[in-house]
């Protein structure tokens, strides 16, 4: 069942992810990095990270991805024009892509082959407590820098994006 | 046979999991360096990163640690906060250049 | 295999009952607005006109649906579904009431019980955006796009409040599962005050209450936060280009985001299935006491009829009331039936607060309202967040 489940949704990842470098369109390219963050999220309940697997949807494909869909809105892109691709370049790239692809695969696998297997339930330490409990206790300072860092971001995105009064 | 229907019943190795976050950052990486819209370069930085998010998950799954997800969380937050700030830096270079298209952003001067 | 059969029964059941609720919520939206404003509202479609609701969907099926030629067809028709996905999927993590047995099956009544609930429904409204966006920018039509980005601007940034406001009930409830924060809102305070998180611990959620609702109105696009799809504003906004079947969608997705919201409101600030005083001082006999006279009222009316059919329409309602009352007061109905009748009054309550408030308030201005999130509300939950943690934090 979890391997039923694991396949399922890396597939709808994979896919998507081949669709976010393929299509012309941007919005098209966003709405298929939504699905990629929504089948990881899929992935994460899997591995037992459940309160990982609900911010990257609140964050990620609730925040971030808005804020894309925004900006291509506004900005009004169009779709990419297709240029002329060379022949030997695709003839050599596509295979040279696959056996980069079955490389990594089987040095990952031969590297983890003995590293468990992941059973949905076997984790239950990705709750909501253990990681506020971690949070707030070992990686406080972390947890405050990056309360700074947001600030920064919010007050470098204020600056760039306003309009110049004159 | 039996022994093939056992070893499904233990679950998903972890490699496989391992395995997707390589291939969906090696996607990531094509799609960073042959698209031309500048917002497409973009969205596949974040595919990268929710890439290695992944993996790091996956290990915080392997070592039974809670601190792989710890590592995700401030993954997210830096990604947002830089997601933010891009954006608006590629409106700041619409508004002056008229263009999303990388090639013909290619001098310094105006 | 039981616990699969098991659940996709629950899962036809609320479908079903969902979509009637929806269409019959549109009734009393039309029914209430026009007794509010001294008149009648739908009276022509069977009695009282229960049936309009059906002469309205069959009108929707059967009208003629336009697909301009100058949308982008897959996004046009992908952003009505993507709404009422979204919308129906938040339904699935709201627990009704307690545990139901049935011969040898034991089943709670809620389809999955999340340990991270209250997130999963904060997700799944944040990804409510994209409908609403989509249908905008695919109409190809520059109205629909700027009442879509306004739209979705405006839920965007009351997300924050209402996130807020949530954090802070959770605070004293310690848990993020939707059946455990109700369970521990169980029992009363002195024998008679219930200990719902509006009253409760060390600081009564009443701010947090508030604020949660004011969010929710303009989460669901309502008045007086409705000014993206108001109908004379903006030519009706992101829905412009919309005809039949998908126009029908976008509102079916607004009535189920309106019943999610105030689900959310019973089970954290209201107690959930919980009634109002104990069992031991006759709450139990509130529900039959209600359908009863609501019996008594028909039967009454229907003996000096106002119009013609009257005089056969409301006996039987009377009848169908009294019924139901019976039904109340059987004993081995009473522990599952209860805590569904409390849950469904609450919840109807706050709908009727919302449809209320339609009816009395006029609509900010674009710019009043995202002032009035920024500067006013998110302010205000941070600092009730901050007063309920320090106040929890001192009493434990």
């Amino acid at each position: 069942m979890d391997i039923f489940f694991f396949l399922v949704f890396a597939a709808i990842a994979l896919i998507s992810a081949v669709n976010v470098v393929l299509q012309r369109h941007p919005i098209a390219s966003a709405l298929s990095l939504i699905g990629v963050m929504g089948s990881i999220a899929v992935l994460y309940l899997l591995l037992g990270a459940e309160f990982i697997a609900m911010a990257q949807i609140i964050v990620y494909a609730g925040a971030v991805m808005v804020l894309f869909i925004f900006v291509i809105m506004l900005l009004n892109a169009g779709a990419e024009v297709r240029r002329g691709r060379s022949w030997t370049s695709q003839l050599l790239g596509i295979p040279a892509l696959l056996a980069f692809v079955g490389l990594i695969v089987l040095f990952v696998q031969r590297g983890f082959a003995d590293a468990g297997y992941v059973k949905f339930g076997n984790f239950t330490g990705g709750s909501a407590q253990s990681v506020g409990l971690a949070l707030f206790t070992s990686y406080l300072l972390p947890f405050e820098v990056t309360s700074v860092l947001i600030l920064v971001a919010i007050l470098g995105t204020i600056v760039l994006a306003r309009k110049e009064m004159d | 046979m039996p022994e093939a229907l056992q070893a499904l019943n233990n679950g998903v190795p972890i490699a496989w999991y391992l395995i997707l976050s390589a291939v969906l950052f090696a996607l990531g990486v094509a799609g960073f360096l042959f698209r031309r819209n500048i917002i497409t370069v973009f969205m596949c930085i974040e595919l990268m990163l929710n890439a290695v998010n992944l993996s790091f998950v996956a290990f915080s799954n392997q070592h039974k640690l809670v601190s792989g997800q710890i590592f995700t969380f401030f993954v997210m937050v830096v990604a947002a906060a830089e997601a933010a700030v891009g954006l608006a830096i590629i409106l700041t270079v619409f508004k002056n250049r008229q263009t999303l298209n990388i090639d013909e952003i290619n001098s310094l001067k105006n | 295999m039981v616990f699969v059969i098991i659940t996709l029964i629950k899962l036809a059941l609320i479908a079903f009952i969902l979509l009637t609720v929806l269409a019959y919520l549109q009734w009393v939206e039309r029914k209430v607005i026009a007794h509010v404003q001294v008149r009648m509202g739908p009276s022509r479609v069977g009695p009282h006109g229960l049936l309009q609701p059906l002469a309205d969907v069959i009108k929707l099926i059967t009208k003629e649906g336009v697909m301009p030629p100058h949308v982008n067809s897959f996004f046009y028709l992908l952003a009505p579904f993507l709404a009422v996905f979204m919308a129906l999927i938040s339904i699935s993590v709201i627990p009704f009431g307690t545990q139901l047995t049935i011969g040898p099956y034991t089943t709670m009544m809620q389809l999955t019980d999340v340990n991270v609930g209250i997130l999963v429904i904060l997700a799944i409204s944040s990804m409510g955006v994209y409908g609403i966006a989509l249908a905008g920018w695919s109409s190809n039509n520059k109205y629909a796009l700027l009442g879509g980005l306004r739209s979705s601007a405006q839920m965007i940034s009351y997300e924050l409040p209402m996130s807020l406001a949530i954090a802070s009930p959770l605070l004293i409830a310690g848990t993020l599962s939707l059946r455990e924060i109700v369970n521990s809102q169980a029992g009363y305070n002195f024998g008679i005050l219930p200990k719902w998180l509006i009253f409760a611990g060390p600081f009564p959620q009443i701010f947090s209450f508030i604020i949660f609702m004011i969010s929710a109105f303009a989460e669901t696009n309502r008045i007086p936060f409705d000014l993206p799809e108001a109908e004379n504003e903006l030519v009706a906004g992101f829905h412009v280009e919309y005809s039949s079947m998908t126009f029908a969608a976008f509102f079916m997705a607004e009535y189920a985001n309106m019943v999610t919201v105030c689900s959310i409101a019973t089970l954290l600030f209201l107690g959930g299935w919980h009634p109002l005083w104990p069992a031991a001082y006759g709450s139990n006999f509130v529900a039959p006491l209600i359908l009863f006279v609501a019996g008594a009222v028909c039967i009454y009316h229907g003996l000096n009829p106002a119009r013609p059919l009257d005089r056969y329409t409301l006996p039987a309602f009377g009848i169908i009331f009294f019924g139901l009352a019976g039904v109340m007061l059987v004993p081995f109905l009473v522990p599952i039936l209860m805590p569904l009748f409390w849950f469904l009054a609450k919840c109807g309550f706050l709908l009727f607060v919302f449809v209320w408030i339609r009816a009395t308030l006029p609509r900010f201005r674009y710019d009043q309202l995202m002032g009035f999130a920024w500067k006013g509300l998110f302010p205000a939950a941070l600092l009730n967040l901050l007063i309920t943690g320090f106040l929890v934090a001192l009493a434990s």
